[in-house]
């Protein structure tokens, strides 16, 4: 009895999905809809590097407590290490050391910030002076520039940006160019400037900080300067894109050093991942709860390193693409390229974003299926002219990202992420149907994939739903339920009637 | 949405199958997956006809790497007319019917010339499983080019008429014929644009046809009229798809047949997955007629009395 089967089968892996997450959701707490006014950022720094046997002391600086920003909680990981905090200089870091370690090594940071909670900012005493760093030669064109600046400027922080300014305006061969070097970039502007403060007698210094309004896998610091005048420090930025709004920007270290200093190993990659954090009403569930229910929430995706947890709210959504898409062919039966292809798509729009994602689309496979029409003259065998389109596809799209990039259009960057394997197939799948049923086939069923692939992507990138997967994964339970019994569906197709209608009159 | 609504229940309650049912109470049900191997490659389906003594087009030469390419102009020197076609097509893609020769090449049935290398790069795509079911490597059958009987001539543009016959349980349950037309490039194929006719499984007289998706009286070329024809060898044919079960043991299955003005009916290919606008053909639906099979347990009978069930009980109303 396979129809009783189904159901049971259905009806349990239901169940199981639907009660698991109404316990988690009723007796755990855990949020039903992300908290999209959560001010709660989690950053994860990562240094990875290779150890020869030798001792093993990394040192990763921490961030400061500032008036805007407030460390909830913070975590040192490493296998076999001890850690350490130690103040040094204007900053506290982590020390982790080992005596021996052989091979490859990874040292985790986490930490937890909420820039909308005010914590006390730690009460700063005035400045020592500390004598600016400039070799003899460059003396006399540094000295020159602050007193011109000094002339036009009224306190410390106009001279600031005054210095800051006459910096950026540098032409070759002035004092200013003389003393940035062949390496202008924001960060060395901002070093000079803090030099030629410290000359002028003015309190500088260099502060590294992290833009904290969007989610990043690799995120970048961004440096600017903080003067000090006479009773507070006051933050001046290099050019205006590296200015966010500032209550955004978390001051992470202060002074020119790197994040991560390494003494005993070599090859050393740090990576920091900045997510929004969906956790906060979790962690207040789990710090009333039991020990063995904190467990539960240990082996859930909240326990793996950021970087996992951001690549398992994209891999958890594609199942319901899958679905949405068994929904689409099977009950209202539309045709497409491909069985999951539009899923692919639809994940690759994702990246670049609806409109971008769909007039790439079209140009590559206009492009790509233009060239396919012409190597058909070639009469090649089939293998090597599906390598050919391949290439020709990754041609094209290098080409497109390099258009797109000189015309401002960062968007453009994403559109490597394309499927291209997919692509291929579907410009020879493409080819074979215009040849064999005429274009007008073969644009319907390209329209009909692209449609597939936008309603795909408009479902599965919505906050609601990939916050729901992610929190309450047992969903995917109640999805491969689904799917099981739209397995059994025999009804008709919606298009069916359509195509039948005649049969009913 | 109503509106929509209500057609659906009404073609339910007609019988019309749609595909998911045909799919999930039929052909998985009926079908066991070993068996499609004889169907989906002609070759295989070829000989086992001609072991049990079903009249097949004679195989003239088969093609199973792309080396052999090269002697087909020698094997087919003494031809002057043949159809080319992949073991493992599907819908009638790929197949290349030559009528005659030109000084450089070869001439099809749509009036083009093939150059011999254009007939070579095409045998080769065949190998290389364009045409094929799922894109698997491929073998090319060429084989005898039917002349088809003149019962059809009137309705027909070029190519060849074929028949299908759909046969549930070794039961017929339904059949049309497929007339090519000027839009469809000779090919007797409904969604290339050749026009499908429905067949009174009684009498064996065609009934109203179907172009695309609405029903027509008239050959949309040659302007005559298409119901009313009455088709010759019509017992034998039955016979046929009645046995087309013992020979693949598949349940539901189509079978495509032509007529040939020598040699009678012969079986071009057995379809697991036939399709379903069989019923827009006949106006009738086929739901009603496989669960009668079913109800009157006609699979334990005997071929003849099975084909004398279906014209008995599936008389065009």
């Amino acid at each position: 009895m396979s129809r009783l089967h189904l159901l049971v089968l259905t009806g349990l892996l239901a169940a199981l999905g639907l009660s698991l997450a109404a316990y988690k959701l009723l007796v755990l707490g855990f949020p039903l809809k992300p908290e999209s006014q959560t001010e709660v950022w989690r950053i994860e720094v990562h240094a990875s590097f290779e150890a020869s046997g030798a001792p093993v002391k990394a040192a990763i600086k921490l961030p400061v407590q500032t008036g805007y920003a407030t460390i909830v909680e913070q975590g040192f990981s490493a296998r076999g290490y001890g850690v350490t905090t130690e103040r040094a200089e204007a900053n506290r870091r982590a020390v982790y050391a080992k005596r021996e370690a052989q091979g490859r090594q990874d040292l985790y940071y986490r930490v937890l910030i909420d820039i909308g909670r005010a914590g006390g900012a730690p009460e700063e005493g005035a400045p020592t002076a500390r004598a600016p760093a400039f070799r003899a030669d460059a003396l006399p064109a540094a000295q020159a520039l602050v007193d011109a600046a000094q002339a036009e400027s009224a306190d410390a922080r106009t001279l600031a940006a005054t210095l800051v300014k006459r910096l950026l305006a540098a032409q070759p061969g002035d004092s200013a160019a003389y003393l940035l070097g062949r390496d202008p970039s924001p960060g060395r502007i901002v070093a000079v400037a803090v030099d030629l403060l410290r000359l002028a007698n003015t309190p500088a210094r260099i502060v590294n900080g992290l833009p904290l309004h969007l989610e990043r896998r690799d995120a970048r610091f961004t440096r600017w300067l903080e003067v000090y005048d006479g009773r507070r420090w006051f933050a001046v930025f290099p050019t205006e894109t590296s200015r966010p709004k500032q209550r955004l920007l978390l001051p992470w270290w202060r002074g020119p050093g790197p994040l991560v200093e390494l003494e005993g190993g070599s090859a050393l990659a740090t990576v920091v991942t900045v997510t929004r954090s969906y956790e906060l009403g979790v962690r207040a569930a789990v710090a009333q709860q039991r020990a063995q229910e904190k467990k539960l929430i240990e082996f859930s995706l909240f326990g793996l390193p950021l970087q996992s947890q951001a690549l398992f709210r994209t891999l958890l959504v594609i199942p319901l693409g899958v679905f949405l898409l068994v929904v689409l062919r099977n009950v209202v039966g539309f045709k497409t390229f491909g069985t999951f292809m539009p899923v692919l798509i639809a994940l690759a729009f994702r990246q670049t974003g609806l409109a971008a994602g769909i007039v790439f689309f079209i140009i590559v496979l206009a492009l790509g299926l233009a060239v396919r029409l012409y190597v058909e003259r070639l009469k090649l065998l089939l293998v090597p002219r599906l390598g050919a389109v391949l290439i020709v596809v990754v041609g094209l799209i290098a080409g497109l990202t390099i258009v797109t990039h000189r015309m401002g259009l960062d968007v453009g960057l994403s559109v490597g992420l394309f499927p291209m394997v997919i692509l291929t197939m579907t410009i020879e799948r493409m080819t074979v149907t215009w040849e064999e049923r005429g274009a007008a086939e073969a644009l319907q069923q390209a329209a009909g994939s692209l449609l597939v692939a936008a309603v795909c992507f408009l479902i599965i990138s919505h906050a609601t739903v990939e916050h729901l997967f992610f929190v309450f994964p047992e969903l995917l339970l109640v999805l491969l339920a689904a799917t099981l019994l739209l397995g059994r569906y025999t009804g008709y197709r919606v298009l069916e009637v359509l195509r039948f209608r005649v049969l009913a009159k | 949405m109503s509106g929509f609504l209500a057609t659906a229940r009404t073609l339910h309650a007609r019988g019309v199958l749609g595909i998911n049912r045909r799919n999930a109470d039929y052909t998985l049900v009926y079908n066991p997956r070993n068996r499609y191997p004889l169907v989906d490659d002609k070759a295989l389906t070829k000989t086992l006809a001609a072991k049990h003594g079903v009249a097949v087009p004679e195989l003239y030469a088969m093609v199973e790497i792309d080396r052999q390419i090269r002697d087909l102009p020698r094997q087919l020197a003494a031809r002057e007319e043949f159809v080319v076609k992949p073991a493992r097509g599907s819908q009638g893609d790929g197949i290349l019917v030559v009528t005659g020769r030109a000084p450089d090449g070869y001439r099809t049935i749509d009036g083009h010339v093939v150059s011999e290398e254009a007939f070579a790069f095409h045998v080769s795509n065949i190998l290389s499983g364009i045409f094929s079911l799922g894109g698997a490597t491929d073998k090319a059958l060429i084989e005898y080019r039917v002349r088809f009987a003149p019962v059809f001539d009137a309705v027909t543009y070029r190519g060849v008429p074929d028949l299908r016959i759909i046969v549930f349980l070794g039961v017929p349950v339904m059949a049309m014929v497929r007339l090519p037309t000027r839009r469809s490039g000779g090919r007797a194929n409904l969604h290339q644009g050749a026009i499908g006719a429905g067949i009174d499984l009684a009498r064996g007289e065609t009934l109203t046809a179907v172009l695309g998706n609405s029903v027509v009286e008239t050959h949309p070329d040659t302007g005559a009229r298409v119901p009313g024809i009455a088709i010759p060898h019509w017992q034998r044919m039955l016979e046929i798809a009645a046995r087309s079960y013992e020979l693949t043991g598949l349940g539901y299955q189509g079978i495509d047949i032509v007529l040939d003005r020598d040699l009678g009916p012969l079986v071009l290919e057995l379809n697991a997955r036939p399709g379903l606008a069989i019923q827009i053909a006949n106006r009738a639906g086929l739901r009603h007629r496989l669960e009668a099979v079913l109800r009157d347990g006609v699979k334990a009978k005997d071929p003849d009395a099975r084909v004398a069930y279906a014209r008995e009980k599936f008389a065009a109303a």
